[in-house]
């Protein structure tokens, strides 16, 4: 690649007139490996997930170090030198940043924060129990004249365990969710993962100071706790106030929305370099920005912003640590290497033994704090998950070079990392499955006792959630008066003293409107059409089915694996290398609009069934009457019931999923849903609504018509005039409804 | 906790409501404070929209059933003691008043295993005929699961459950019969919420 400069210069010299052909390489060299190097690395990404069946098997860090061996393997033949990039400043000023603020941007703060407790005492004093752990004892290992290692001193031996002791155990978290691993160890397991990169950096800082003082004196250990502590609480002041600073320019950032995510990503990676500067935990800063800029940002800035956000900072984290796993490959054929059995393999036990040892002793000492205790199998999953990651791997790359043994110490690494990676993160899931069975006793109960116990379980979750249970109920509802009196004021642009949790939920139900009416309608749901039911109730005289041992298995198998988890949100923000998948509670919004379309139907069905689940009307209809107001730009702003004009809009043939709606405001409102059981009243007014859809039949185009279609191959005919009561309709015709839940919504704006 | 913490003052019939529901001091005045912050706009009861403010419920599949439960039938608010009589169904059950051995005057306690079970089977029995039939099972167990479960799948599910269930042969559980299904579980746990102070 380099020799062909050369050639170029060769050639002009040859040709005195005007050169047609030139090759420049030098010029563009860098950019252009850094190009070809990116390209490749996510080749080798794409690469993997065509056949499917190896991702599940084998972590997808294992295979990036596969592939960087064997690309190390062929420039190693060729005597060609890896580009060196890997030098402190571009792993810790370029490479970290972007995975750290894929790490904060996607926590899941709610439940982190209700763990934080757990979190911060497995990844701080875990942290520490494992690295003076394994320092002391490798250094007892350093007596032993038969290693040949004695010149490695205490603070030499501290420094290296403080590398090794950051686990990366992000890469078993998939696994987990398959085998059904106790939701709060994702939480803590990811926590860890953020907080203890931190930690690792302020003890190795801390300790490579120490390597090179000659003594340690007390008040020297008293110092590093104390700048421990600055350290880490200074990280985050730094983070809070950037994130703050950020949420607040975002106010203003209506008019020139195609720069709001800048502002996101140079925030986050001001705060980052500006608590470099002070030598305080970048990471930390990192962190709490994008966990403070994030609830505030996502509330100002445009739907599109917020994708754009999302998926560039997606993409950042993982080229970067497709990059990092890439280069360890390569790296490890490539550089000098000095092996010493003895070191390297009591290392190897070391950190597996106090691994372990340090997750018994910390699970028991914080079980009894923790509404869910951790059992066996967690404790399993979290000690044996504890794989060794990019960090590691650059901490030893920047080892200072006056420590005679740092090729050692790289070796030993890159050993460890390479050990952990492959054994433990390719045996791990075998082994929980194993586990797994052996302790679920899989007693086919009835089935029954299966459904209603999940029944009750959701219940709790329910009456918890409700409660405000879930979390350290003060400290939160404090914050929150806080946060709505003086912080949403001045950081949201149009805040009103709203909860952002019903923005959030609007916003939901607001994508989930659209989608409804973009799906393919069997889609919609798995409910069998109005008739289909009417048929089955009158079919009382069915004959007894006869269920044989393997419907039942299968029963039991589709209920185990189909009932929805508990407080499924969380798991959909655990895979790292996805963005958050919140599929399942969109789809269990879109079934409750569907429920809720269902249950508003005509009264000849009421009449042969007993009285029904009464109809739910539900503020979902309010969404779709502001859907029909506003742009697909300002989404966001429907959240805030601000644009009510029951103005109708010219035809957008663009957007296939304003079209019915739009149709529904021509129809004149449903008779009061309270008489959903009278007939009478209902029959009356039926005829009027039809008529208005057919007449508004002619003016649209054709794609409307196919979207009806759908809808009425979805719901019966009849419940189209029903299910489309506007909001703003009058008043229920008498105030006795039978259920609150009969009656129209009413939507009241906020006015405080 | 706040400055209000152990004065149940705040709170009209405190006295009655304890006794009633068996919540303590402590336990009613965090819940009252809980119903101040749903309770939106200051009016000293809960509308439909306070509940669904919280978007954990929304995003429960039974969430609707729930708030369905907290309102009695005919109202559309919902005050301070029916919350909470609403919520004395999920206190841990006392261990030291026996089950069988209370007087007639007494009524049954509401957290006592059969009351919890009846909440659980007003879940189901939204038309509050006392029993659940196919039907209703049905739609409870459609919002349980996820989409790609097939019509027929659900289908034998449910006769399934109807089967084990429905001891007299009316196609539907009573709620003597849901009860006796559920005989082996540990309701009183599985049922319960540990109200925090």
């Amino acid at each position: 690649m380099r020799g062909n400069s050369g050639v170029g210069a060769a050639l002009l010299d040859k040709l005195s007139n005007l050169p047609v052909f030139t090759m420049n390489y030098p010029r563009i060299q860098i950019p252009f490996e850094i190009t070809l190097w990116m390209l490749l690395a996510s080749f080798a990404k794409i690469g993997f997930h065509v056949y499917h069946k190896i991702t599940i098997w084998v972590p997808e860090s294992c295979l990036l170090i596969s592939i960087g061996l064997i690309v190390g393997a062929i420039m190693h033949s060729v005597h060609e030198e890896p580009p060196a990039v890997l030098t402190s400043n571009v792993f810790f000023l370029y490479m970290l940043p972007p995975i750290v603020l894929d790490s904060g941007y996607f926590m899941p703060t709610r439940p982190f924060f209700e763990n934080i407790g757990t979190v911060l005492w497995f990844a701080v004093v875990g942290t520490l129990w494992n690295s003076v752990g394994i320092g002391m004892s490798l250094f007892a290992i350093c007596q032993i004249e038969a290693f040949g290692v004695q010149d490695i001193n205490l603070q030499e031996n501290l420094l290296f365990a403080s590398i090794i002791s950051a686990v990366d155990p992000v890469a078993v978290l998939n696994v987990f969710e398959d085998v059904n691993v106790n939701e709060q160890l994702y939480i803590v397991v990811f926590g860890e993962c953020l907080f203890n990169d931190a930690v690792t950096v302020v003890l190795y800082n801390m300790f490579s100071f120490v390597a090179e003082m000659p003594v340690v004196e007390p008040v020297d250990v008293f110092l590093g706790v104390a700048r421990f502590f600055v350290v880490g609480l200074g990280g985050m002041g730094f983070g809070i106030l950037f994130g703050f600073v950020a949420a607040f320019t975002t106010r203003f950032t209506s008019k020139v929305r195609e720069i709001e995510p800048l502002f996101i990503f140079m925030y986050s990676y001001l705060a980052y370099l500006v608590a470099e500067l002070f030598s305080i935990s970048s990471i930390m800063a990192i962190v709490t920005c994008a966990l403070t800029m994030k609830y505030y940002v996502e509330e100002n800035v445009s739907q599109r912003s917020c994708t754009t956000i999302r998926h560039v900072v997606k993409m950042l984290g993982a080229i970067s640590e497709t990059l990092i796993f890439f280069f360890l490959g390569v790296v490890t054929i490539t550089t000098e290497h000095e092996w010493n059995w003895g070191y390297i393999l009591f290392t190897l036990l070391f950190a597996f033994v106090w691994r372990g040892l340090g997750v018994l002793v910390l699970t028991q000492i914080i079980n009894p704090f923790r509404t869910i205790p951790f059992n066996l199998k967690d404790q399993f999953g979290l000690a044996y998950g504890g794989l060794r990651g990019a960090i590691s791997f650059a901490l030893a790359f920047t080892l200072p070079d006056n420590i005679g043994r740092k090729q050692l110490f790289v070796t030993a690494t890159i050993a460890i990392i390479l050990f952990t990676v492959f054994l433990q993160g390719i045996s791990i899931r075998p082994l929980i499955e194993f586990i797994n069975v052996r302790r679920t006793n899989r007693n086919l109960g009835t089935i029954n006792v299966e459904i209603h116990c999940r029944l009750m379980e959701h219940t709790i979750a329910g009456i918890e959630d409700l409660c405000g249970q879930w979390s350290h109920f003060y400290w939160k509802d404090k914050f929150m008066k806080f946060n709505n009196r003086i912080l949403r004021r001045i950081l949201i642009r149009d805040s009103r003293a709203e909860s952002s949790i019903v923005a959030l939920y609007k916003k939901l139900e607001l994508q989930n409107a659209m989608e409804i009416l973009d799906t393919v309608s069997g889609d919609i749901s798995a409910a069998p059409s109005i008739v289909s039911l009417y048929e089955e109730k009158k079919s009382s005289a069915k004959p007894k089915k006869k269920f044989l041992a393997a419907d039942l298995r299968n029963m039991h198998d589709i209920l185990s694996k189909n009932m929805y988890k508990i407080r499924q949100r969380t798991v959909a923000y655990t895979n790292k290398h996805a963005l958050p998948n919140d599929s399942q509670t969109k789809e269990i919004l879109i079934r409750r609009h569907a429920s809720i379309r269902r249950s508003l139907r005509p009264g000849s069905f009421q009449s042969t069934v007993s009285r029904k689940t009464p109809p739910k009307a539900h503020s979902v209809w309010f969404l779709h009457e502001s859907l029909l107001e506003d742009d697909h730009e300002t989404l966001s702003e429907v959240a805030y019931p601000t644009r009510r004009s029951r103005s109708s809009r010219p035809a957008r043939s663009s957007s296939r999923a304003m079209m019915p709606l739009r149709r529904l405001d021509t129809l004149t409102e449903a008779p009061s849903v309270d008489a959903v059981g009278d007939d009478s009243s209902y029959s009356d007014s039926h005829a009027a609504p039809r008529r208005h859809i057919n007449s508004s039949d002619d003016q649209d185009s054709g794609s409307v018509d196919n979207l009806r279609n759908n809808h009425h191959e979805a719901q019966e005919e009849e419940e189209q005039p029903s299910s489309s009561s506007p909001v703003w309709a009058a008043e229920p015709r008498d105030g006795t409804t039978r259920n609150p839940l009969l009656r129209r919504p009413q939507w009241n704006p906020k006015k405080k | 906790m706040g400055s209000s913490s152990s004065s149940t003052e705040r709170i009209p019939d405190a006295q009655e409501l304890m006794q009633e529901t068996g919540f303590s001091a402590a336990h009613l005045v965090r819940l009252y404070e809980r119903f101040e912050f749903l309770d939106k706009d200051d009016r000293g009861e809960l509308r439909l929209d306070d509940f669904e403010a919280v978007s954990e419920l929304a995003m429960n599949p039974i969430g609707d059933r729930i708030i369905g439960a907290f309102f009695s039938p005919g109202r559309e608010t919902v005050d301070f003691p029916s919350f909470v009589r609403i919520l004395a169904h999920f206190r841990p059950t006392d261990t030291n008043r026996t089950r069988n051995g209370r007087n007639g005057a007494q009524p049954e306690p509401a957290n006592s295993r059969t009351s919890k079970l009846k909440f659980a089977f007003q879940l189901y029995d939204q038309d509050r005929d006392g029993k659940v039939s196919r039907e209703e099972l049905l739609q409870v167990l459609r919002m349980m699961l996820e989409m790609q479960v097939t019509e027929e799948q659900l289908q034998s599910i449910a006769e399934r459950a109807i089967q084990e269930a429905d001891l007299d042969r009316d196609d539907a559980i009573s709620f003597d019969e849901f009860k006796k299904s559920l005989e082996k579980v540990d309701i009183e746990h599985k049922m319960s919420v540990r109200f925090l102070e």
